[in-house]
């Protein structure tokens, strides 16, 4: 059998990374990070992907969550500036309200999705992809080089963790008396948690669950031990530490794109399907605006769409995407099992004509074709709570 | 974990268990760990020729796919069919979990594998590297 290589040359570790070890995470090199991808077992009891995955679903976990890169855009022309380097409208953004958005270049293609965070009028917290740390900041900076206002790299100063499912906020509420209830998802304040204060405190997530994502000092004592106070909180409700395996299982269970994957620089914004979050009638100019709206006129090349492997057989990233005569018509962007679904979905690039749900093709697997069938995304949604 | 001494082990962490010219094939108790949750297997026909250190199936974590490699050449006379339903019994007892049994063509090419004891040192280096 070949094995997965477990390596510790010289990568970035969050503050979290001595916690993760002591807890007996398996650890991979994850753009440049040192992270988690699992944690075989917890207090006594089964941990790993599949476990991890179903207790966001039923319960809660907690990531570390602090590789994500943060920028932070400040001035008088703060506002304009993200009105131009992103794509959706900020100027819809009330203090407290955060949207998801992303980067383009000229030809309206992805240099990054981020969650934009209203912070005031004159401050935006914008939120990227560990990945793309460097190429995003370069790129914002040169983007709004015309605007008054200044443009930071605040990755290092947060510890972000994401605590998340069902009893998230019940979870969290014990470690704060900032009224949870009050935070919409998509919303963010500030308050004190785990004796610490002027936390921001967001209910957002990349998991298809309701959560909330906190950031924190980003010292070894301080993380460690709010991490260590979450995971005793949740505790009761059966909370799990969370990897980023899991982490991308539950995304593709909820669709959410991946930089790299199903969003990436030769890839626009309606192949996509990203266009809700695409405001091209926006008062101001953006970049990647004009290309997109020739685009929008013009017939599509190629969609994503879900499939859900109907023979043996699981589609994995990369995989060419057949006809049922066995041409190659695209490929799969993410495949796995998915553990709450119990079924092996993909994402998949394919002309549209191969788009409408029930649409019949195969997946390439290892020379040979298995079956699969094209069916409505987003796999999993939540179901309505109370 | 216990590696049971009547097993020889390879680099690519397969056991084999040898019974006169019969063997029984599997994967060890340190790949299951490293791959995490297995859940597919695939695995080849009865009647298949194996080649020893050639792949003859792979083995599928949620995050990962591994391919497996037969520790000794022979024909293939059964196959653990249970292990497609329910591939995570690899998890809970990858040495009892066995995916094939073959015929050997040369049970002396078996002297190449490593003993139980070998395989301890070999995966703590592994761990450790």
């Amino acid at each position: 059998m070949t094995m997965l290589t477990e390596t510790s040359r010289s990568l970035r570790k969050t503050a979290l990374n001595r916690a993760h070890r002591s807890l007996g995470a398996r650890m991979v090199d994850f753009g440049g990070w040192d992270m988690p991808v699992e944690y075989p077992n917890f207090e006594g009891r089964p941990g790993g992907l599949i476990q991890e995955h179903l207790a966001v679903r039923t319960a809660v976990g907690v990531f570390d969550v602090s590789h994500m890169g943060d920028l932070r855009i400040t001035g008088r022309e703060a506002l304009a500036a993200v009105q131009y380097a992103a794509m959706n409208d900020a100027s819809t953004l009330v203090e407290g309200k955060a949207q998801y958005s992303a980067l383009l270049y000229a030809e309206g293609t992805f240099v990054d999705d981020i969650i934009v965070h209203k912070v005031s009028d004159h401050d935006y917290l914008i939120v990227i992809n560990a990945g793309t740390r460097e190429k995003d900041f370069e790129w914002t900076r040169n983007a709004v080089r015309d605007f008054d206002c200044r443009v930071a790299d605040e990755g290092d100063r947060y510890t972000q963790l994401a605590i998340q499912g069902p009893l998230a906020q019940a979870t969290l509420q014990k470690l704060t008396r900032f009224d949870l209830g009050s935070l919409k998802s998509y919303t963010f304040g500030f308050g004190e948690v785990c004796g610490l204060s002027g936390v921001m405190i967001a209910r957002t997530g990349y998991t298809g669950e309701d959560g909330f994502e906190i950031y924190i000092p980003p010292d070894e004592p301080t993380s460690a031990r709010v991490w260590s106070e979450v995971l005793a909180a949740g505790r009761e409700f059966g909370i799990l530490p969370c990897g980023l395996g899991a982490r991308n299982t539950l995304r593709l269970e909820a669709k959410l794109p991946l930089y790299g994957h199903e969003i990436s620089e030769s890839i626009h914004v309606f192949e996509a399907g990203l266009e809700r979050w695409c405001k091209l009638e926006k008062a101001s100019d953006f970049i990647g605006k004009s290309a997109l709206e020739k685009a929008k006129a013009a017939p599509l090349s190629r969609k994503l769409v879900g499939l859900e492997m109907t023979e043996r057989g699981i589609a994995r990233d990369d995989y060419p995407v057949l006809d049922a005569s066995g041409n190659r018509i695209g490929r799969v962007t993410s495949g796995s099992y998915a553990p709450f679904l119990k079924k092996n979905i993909a994402l998949a690039y394919v002309p549209p004509a191969f788009a409408a749900p029930g649409t019949e093709v195969k997946v390439e697997i290892r020379n040979q074709a298995a079956g699969a069938g094209v069916v409505p995304t987003p796999f999993y949604k939540r179901p309505k709570r109370p | 974990m216990a590696y049971p001494n009547k097993y020889r082990y390879t680099k690519e962490h397969e056991w084999i268990e040898v019974d006169g010219q019969k063997a029984t094939i599997g994967i060890t108790d340190y790949a299951q760990s490293s791959l995490g949750d297995i859940v597919f297997v695939e695995l080849p026909k009865v009647g298949a020729e194996l080649q020893q250190g050639k792949s003859f199936g792979t083995v599928e974590s949620v995050k990962a796919v591994s391919e497996l490699y037969s520790p000794a050449t022979g024909t293939v006379t059964e196959v653990n069919a249970g292990l497609a339903d329910s591939p995570e019994k690899v998890n809970s007892d990858a040495h009892g979990s066995w995916m094939l049994r073959i015929t050997l063509r040369n049970p002396e090419e078996l002297k190449s594998l490593m003993s139980a004891d070998d395989y301890e040192k070999f995966i703590a280096e592994e761990a450790g590297s």
